[in-house]
């Protein structure tokens, strides 16, 4: 399939990039040599395969339902670029 | 005896258990190096000798109590700088981690602290772990021990640089497409990428979640297989690690092929492959049927779509995982922002590199509305037909052998402009991680000019130890782990 800019481009605001025009050049040819290269893979019969969502080798496992491993307030917070008090700060979404 | 940062894992933690050196003096050993050599190669994003030193000196206090944690107390290792360490800056290599310092460590950081392993520093990579050259890091380029003009693969080319350059005695890396295997290949030290559960991917930066594996790089298959031991388990903050018992796999390395069925796939000698890494293969089958094994040539259908199944899977899942870097809580921050939007939009095409955001978009792409089912579904069904290539062909042979990387160390900048022969470099280490299987690259026979190769041994789920034994056999027959670079 041939990828246009316009598709580029609400690929990128999916995806919340932003891109120069430059980037956006850039983009549709080097994406269009990957599309063009997974587009061989339509040729190939799936009927019937189940999807792999994960190589799972034999059951899972799981463990007690016990909260444990927690950050404190303060830790979880050390890496925020921008605190107020005890929460991370965004810019104002409702007037 | 010979300066210390020439022994192997092995060898300076026998010298360690018979007090024949401190921990500290080890240290002091590879600071050394490391002032001689890191400037050349820059293998490292971060080198933190202060916890090291504590470490070491927590290691000869043990000795000195009569008391070991084990054969790594006390040996200097790396991580690459997408396993999280407690204190110590990670950055994955992006500049939207720049001066993110993690509140906790990775299970594997753990387990080494457990071991008593003494944390050198941090690795460079290819940001986000997405690449085959350690070139997409927006920090600096590491070189390839063997010729610095070279890439040292990726990603995990700067632990597999620390290694080769003897500047650590092990360290750790991530697999998502070959990235422990290729570098392993191209710099001459030994690499394995376990079995998809093996290893817990609790505090590992996530790229591909399911395609990423931690393991060990060493120069030995004996070190390779003393760090998989610390490493490997169930861990409860990993509902996808298995619990299945952790042999003692430097115990299990017999050095016996007798008996054990080699398979050789006819799609691994794949076009544009150089002609030395092939006639090498084919030497390395010659000389294991000469120790008793037995060959088997064999079919995978469909390694021809790997590489494109690879790239729509990862990316998609790439792009689900990097959707937590948005500014907010931790990482890069655009600065005046009016909006919500605007703040993740600013910041994450800041704090991006171009390749992490090609592959963003990729996926963003194969999972929108309208090619879902085209990409992102065939691709996965794709993935089956993969897994079941290899299912059959273990029901004919133990173990798979094949080139690790079709070609050696190619020259810095000579393939970034074009990614799509960059994935190239990873077609033969691609089905491994597709299927979840274990794979280990050793060196083989160097090219005329001197650059390292690698041979791939592929093995069934959760059978480290038969791929390792095989390694191992080979390693022992051969010499070629014994070279070390000029530098």
């Amino acid at each position: 399939m041939k990828l246009t800019v316009e598709q580029v481009r609400h690929v990128a605001n999916l995806a919340r990039l932003e891109l120069s025009a430059a980037e956006e050049g850039r983009f549709v040819e080097r994406l269009q040599a990957v599309v063009d290269a997974v587009d061989a893979l339509s040729k190939i019969d799936t009927t019937g395969v189940p999807p792999m969502t994960a190589p799972v080798h034999g059951a899972p496992t799981t463990r007690a339902d016990e909260p444990g491993g927690m950050l404190t307030t303060d830790e979880a917070l050390a890496n925020a670029p921008q605190k107020v008090g005890t929460s991370f700060a965004i810019p104002r979404v409702i007037e | 005896m010979s300066a210390l940062y020439e022994l192997t894992l092995a060898e300076v933690s026998l010298a360690l258990a018979q007090r024949r050196v401190s921990a500290s003096e080890v240290l002091d050993a590879q600071v050394a190096r490391l002032g001689a050599v890191e400037p050349r190669v820059q293998a490292f994003l971060r080198i933190d000798e202060a916890g090291a030193r504590a470490a070491a000196t927590a290691s000869d206090a043990r000795r000195s109590a009569g008391q070991s944690l084990g054969p790594l107390d006390g040996v200097p290792v790396a991580l690459k700088d997408n396993l999280l360490t407690r204190g110590v800056e990670t950055t994955a290599g992006s500049r939207i981690l720049s001066g993110y310092v993690p509140p906790n460590d990775a299970t594997v950081t753990t387990r080494l602290k457990q071991a008593g392993a003494v944390i050198l520093g941090k690795t460079n990579l290819d940001e986000f772990a997405m690449g085959s050259s350690t070139e997409s890091c927006p920090f600096h380029l590491t070189q390839n021990p063997y010729a610095l003009d070279r890439v040292p693969g990726g990603s995990s080319g700067g632990s597999a640089a620390a290694v080769a350059a003897r500047e650590v005695f092990g360290a750790l890396g991530s697999d998502t497409g070959g990235s422990i295997r290729q570098p392993a290949a191209l710099t001459n030290v030994v690499g394995l990428k376990p079995t998809w559960g093996r290893v817990s991917r609790s505090g590992v930066i996530a790229y591909a979640s399911s395609l990423d594996q931690v393991g060990p790089f060493g120069r030995t298959v004996t070190d390779v297989a003393l760090q998989l031991k610390v490493i490997a388990g169930h861990d409860p903050a990993d509902s996808t690690s298995s619990d299945a018992p952790v042999p003692d796999y430097a115990a299990g390395l017999t050095g016996s092929v007798k008996g054990l069925r080699i398979g050789l796939p006819r799609e691994y000698e794949v076009a544009g492959m150089d002609p030395h890494v092939l006639a090498s293969v084919k030497a390395a089958a010659k000389t294991l049927q000469g120790l008793g094994a037995t060959l088997v040539e064999l079919s995978l259908p469909h390694t021809g779509a790997a590489l494109a199944a690879y790239y729509l899977i990862a990316s998609s899942e790439a792009s689900s995982n990097l959707g937590r870097y948005d500014g907010v809580r931790f990482g890069h921050r655009a600065e005046g922002v009016k909006t919500l939007r605007e703040l993740y939009v600013k910041s994450r095409s800041e704090g991006f590199g171009e390749e992490v955001k090609r592959r963003i978009m990729l996926g963003t792409f194969a999972l929108s509305a309208g090619y879902h089912d085209a990409y992102s579904v065939k691709a996965q069904q794709v993935r089956t037909l993969i897994r079941r290539d290899f299912e059959q062909a273990f029901g004919v042979c133990d173990v798979v052998l094949s080139a690790t990387s079709p070609v050696p160390a190619w020259k810095q900048g000579e393939k970034l402009d074009d990614p799509l022969a960059l994935y190239l470099m990873d077609v033969l280490t691609i089905p491994c991680n597709l299927a979840g299987l274990p794979g280990v690259s050793v060196p083989m026979a160097p090219t005329s000019a001197g650059l390292p190769t690698g041979l791939q041994v592929l093995g069934r789920p959760f059978d480290e130890q038969t791929v390792l034994n095989v390694a191992h056999a080979w390693e022992r027959e051969t010499s070629y782990f014994r070279r070390a670079p000029e530098l």
